[in-house]
């Protein structure tokens, strides 16, 4: 066999593709079950109250309506709707239905009809007196005395995590190493500032939606566009009390997640409703929902203070996190976490680090999971604040970077000491190209024709920016993945995994592994993914876990099967096993003789003639590591110094995967995730009224870029290899949202020379950035 | 209620629905789950079909004003034995993520291609403003569109 690869690589099609393209894929909204009955929220109109009294009697008379569940009538037990592994690092802070509203948009009740219409009509229908508390707005006032507290009952963490509900704080991560006092105390000066991230919602095309019908054994089954079908299955029965046993979640097509969809939010709901009452049941939000109550990226103020001596050496690094996690903990320690453990271990070699971060609750929208998870907060302050103190040491931003970052064959105390939830796991860096990602994306973007040249054109002046990044693949110890694998009387395979394909591509990359391992073409692996009943257990897809540890879990399920296979052609040859080698094409040859046999006859004969199995497979994968994907991004901005706008004109991205497994693919992951971080850096922006009402939750108001926004945009793929992944292969789904926001505000600086250190970068702001300047 | 003939790909189909249903509730509840709704104010082009050839957001449309009239859906302009050009060129190029947005993507290069069959990458831009795509970030579908028209005009030569 050469070591020629086949299908790892190779950016072969994306498998369903051409279904999607010719309208026959199926999304959840797409199945028609029958007789389905509909449902309908009701909604806080209040930052924060009691519910004193719930009247549903005029909605229940009303034409279609079945029933109407609200904590008046339904009792329903504390629980997190965070997806993640079991227990869960957040709090059991929410429940299905409340007495107490905690922002505007907490769900109250819902009403369940026969058809949307007539479910809307009467959601709106039902009558609430709330006794109004006052609101809490401002994360920074949360711990005051004088604050209300959102949480004072029997919300509690499931793990042994900081959890002080009296205080407003969700989670707490606190770690260091060295003395930052000292390093400071050594340092020619030190760089102290503050930056604000905000709101940002996924705005996944397809808002998010639940069928649930019986099958013919009474068995309760969920259609759901939901990132963790097994969370999902358990938070249901959890959250609604069925047994686990009797419900079934099958993923069909998802029309995007971006992590909003790595919550349980609508499956309880629609669970509930449908034991209830022995129907089929179809929940669906509408786009203003989407935004309102569903997830959203977390708010961080981030305070980060760096000890600097006059030769550049960092002395000492102090970061001082709040997150705003609004009110209910969805991923609060977690994401908190994150700002740190993804951050700090790029520069490793800082001898006095402290990470204090606190996640508190607010009477405003509840974050969650967003592509990039703390992450991309914690790299719009690190990338500028690196900037500042690159220019005041008179030296260039890539140089410094460079001179700085972790390297193959390093380690960082932070690997070690933050974990998710638990303590983190030390690890030693074993791919890093990132060196030449900075090389190669700088000169893609014209760094030394345009850096520091302030090219002007008429109002227009042109600045340059870059940022530097890097995540992980998977939480090591925590993520686990399995697959198990058949083989048919043609030679062909069936693949049986429990990632969960939600546009990304998982399902074609996960099929080119298993073809590589087994040496057949790419339509011989015949995938099934994310379905309870029939395959085996993956926690799903996030924390850029699905390439690695499925993919992992994947190549050592294909190749005991590939053992199986050449134990069963040495007996038909009658020659030892080790004497056989696999070929391309799916053929056993024993080169002394030149003897060979074909998958399908090893297949026939295993199945029909003689010691008949099933030659199968079955395998499972957590890693004990999280090999980090590297990413170097640069902007070429104008800004216009008469309005404040800022035009990207030009983006770069330059990565570092390991070994790409689908090159097309993994592009698509960059460029996707690219506009997305522009769009969060320039105009997506959740507004408030006083009440704390979103104003704007629609696609009108809430400004996701077009393809008119799209600047020149070029990907390059670094490649390197990862010894531990499958065929080299690490993560890249996350990594491109980090840094579009600090490389734009680098840029910005770069132009005019203002610092902006709050998100988004809108005219507004920089206009009145560059009037107090003057 | 009211019942009325309404013209899908080409197949003639009776519906029945209320006075203020829109398109694109009606025309998913007779089956046609490829026209796909993603904010139905209009804010996104995810429903997008033609009418008489015209792109429309088929959530802005009432059902009644499209009764006898030739409404495409992308089923419409090929399927996965017979692909059209663009459902070829958005599979080959990686312009598919989630494909939530690729029906209406592919029908708005297609009315694109109807009207400027060589477009520039500007224009393609502009012929395409309207249907969002969150996984992309545009790069591939731009891609597809031009490789589609590459071919077509090959085609008609």
């Amino acid at each position: 066999m050469t070591n020629e690869r086949s299908l790892v690589g190779k950016s072969v099609k994306k498998i369903d593709s051409l279904a999607l393209a010719c309208g026959r894929g199926k999304y959840t909204a797409d199945f028609s079950v029958e007789n389905p009955l509909h449902l309908a929220f009701f909604y806080s109109p209040l930052a924060h109250g009691n519910i004193l009294a719930i009247d549903d009697t005029p909605a229940r008379a009303m034409d279609g309506v079945v029933d109407i569940f609200h904590s008046g009538n339904t009792r329903s037990g504390l629980f997190t709707t965070a997806g993640q592994g079991f227990p869960e690092p957040s709090p059991y802070d929410t429940r299905l239905f409340n007495s107490r509203v905690r922002y505007h948009g907490d769900i109250v009740g819902c009403v369940l009809a026969e058809s949307v219409i007539q479910a809307r009509a009467a959601a709106a229908a039902v009558k609430v007196e709330y006794e109004p508390l006052p609101p809490l707005f401002d994360p920074e006032q949360s711990g005051d005395p004088a604050s209300p507290r959102l949480h004072d009952g029997e919300e509690y963490a499931p793990l042994p995590v900081p959890y002080r509900p009296e205080e407003n704080v969700a989670g707490e991560v606190l770690f260091s190493f060295g003395d930052v006092e000292k390093g400071f105390a050594e340092a020619d000066f030190i760089a102290d500032e503050t930056y604000r991230t905000h709101y940002a919602n996924h705005c996944a095309m397809e808002p998010h939606c639940t069928t649930a019908f019986f099958d013919e054994k009474g068995r309760l089954v969920l259609y759901s566009s939901t990132q963790v079908p097994f969370h999902a299955r358990r938070i249901v029965s959890q959250a609604a009390g069925i047994p686990l046993h009797r419900i079934r979640v099958i993923k069909p097509r998802i029309g995007g997640g971006f992590g909003g969809k790595q919550e349980v939010l609508l499956e309880p709901y629609a669970a509930l409703a449908a034991w209830k009452w022995k129907r089929s049941v179809k929940a669906e939000l509408d786009r203003s929902e989407v935004f309102t109550t569903g997830r959203t990226r977390h708010p961080f103020r981030v305070h980060m203070r760096t000890g600097v001596k006059k030769d550049g050496s960092i002395t000492a690094i102090a970061l001082d996190d709040l997150m705003n996690t609004g009110a209910y903990g969805a991923h609060a320690l977690t994401v908190l976490s994150n700002a740190g453990s993804k951050v700090l271990p790029l520069f490793n070699k800082i001898p006095n680090v402290s990470f204090v971060g606190r996640a508190v609750y607010t009477t405003l929208p509840v974050g969650g999971a967003y592509r990039g998870y703390g992450a991309t907060q914690g790299y719009f302050a690190f990338n500028q604040h690196m900037d500042g103190i690159a220019r005041t040491l008179g030296v260039d931003f890539l140089d410094f970077v460079k001179s700085r970052h972790i390297q193959e064959g390093e380690t960082s105390e932070v690997f070690k000491a933050i974990g998710e939830g638990t303590e983190g796991v030390s690890q030693i860096i074993r791919s890093c190209k990132l060196d030449e990602c900075i090389d190669r994306g700088a000169e893609a973007i014209g760094w030394a024709r345009l850096r520091g040249k302030r090219i002007t054109s008429g109002p227009w002046v042109k600045g340059v920016g870059a940022a530097v990044t890097m995540q992980g693949s998977g939480i090591p110890k925590v993520d686990m993945a399995s697959a198990s694998m058949k083989m048919n009387d043609d030679g062909s395979f069936n693949l049986l995994v429990g990632a969960t394909d939600i546009g990304t591509g998982s399902d074609t990359i996960l099929s080119q592994i298993a073809g590589e391992a087994l040496a057949v073409p790419l339509e011989k692996i015949i995938i099934l993914s994310s379905d309870t009943d029939l395959t085996p257990f993956d926690v799903g897809a996030y924390a850029s876990s699905t390439t690695y540890v499925s993919g992992q879990a994947v190549l050592r399920c294909a190749l005991e099967v590939r053992s199986r296979i050449l134990s069963v052609a040495a007996s038909m040859l009658d020659v030892p096993e080790e004497d056989l080698t696999v070929e391309q094409g799916g053929r056993v040859l024993h080169e002394a003789s030149g003897r060979e046999v074909s998958y399908s006859r090893i297949a026939c004969h295993s199945l029909y003639t003689r010691n008949q199995f099933q030659i199968q497979g079955s395998a499972s994968f957590c890693g004990s590591e999280s090999p980090a994907p590297f990413m170097a991004q640069f902007a070429e901005v104008d800004v216009d110094r008469e309005t404040g706008k800022v035009r990207v004109v030009s983006f770069v991205s330059a990565g570092d995967c390991g070994q790409p497994v689908n090159p097309t693919l993994t592009e698509g992951q960059i460029e996707g995730a690219a506009l997305s971080g522009i769009g969060y850096a320039l105009t997506e922006e959740y507004l408030f009224d006083s009440r704390g009402r979103m104003t704007n939750n629609g696609f009108w108001d809430y400004k996701i870029p077009g393809i008119l926004d799209l600047p020149v945009m070029k990907t390059i793929i670094v490649p390197s290899s990862e010894p531990s992944g499958p065929y080299g292969a690490k993560s890249i789904s996350e990594i491109g949202i980090n840094g579009p926001a600090p490389a734009i505000a680098n840029a910005i600086y770069d132009a005019v020379g203002v610092r902006m250190r709050e998100l988004p970068l809108t005219p507004e702001k920089v206009l009145r950035a560059l009037q107090s300047k003057e | 209620m009211r019942k009325g003939i309404f013209s899908v790909n080409g197949r003639r189909e009776e519906w029945t629905y209320h006075d203020d249903d829109v398109l694109l509730d009606s025309i998913r509840e007779a089956g046609h789950t490829e026209v796909h709704r993603g904010c139905k104010e209009g804010g996104c082009g995810c429903c997008a079909v033609l009418l008489e050839g015209v792109l429309v957001n088929s959530c802005q449309v009432f059902t009644a004003s499209a009764e006898g009239r030739d409404i495409t859906t992308v089923a419409g302009l090929g399927t996965i034995h017979d692909p059209h050009p663009l459902q070829q060129a958005f599979v080959e190029t990686g312009a598919v993520q989630c494909g939530f947005c690729t029906p209406a993507m592919i029908l708005s290069s297609y009315a694109l291609l109807q009207k400027n069959p060589n477009p520039s990458d500007e224009e393609i831009r502009r012929g395409l403003d309207g249907n969002s795509c969150r996984c992309t970030g545009y790069v591939k579908i731009i891609e597809a569109v031009r490789l589609a028209a590459g071919r077509m005009a090959a085609h008609d030569e």
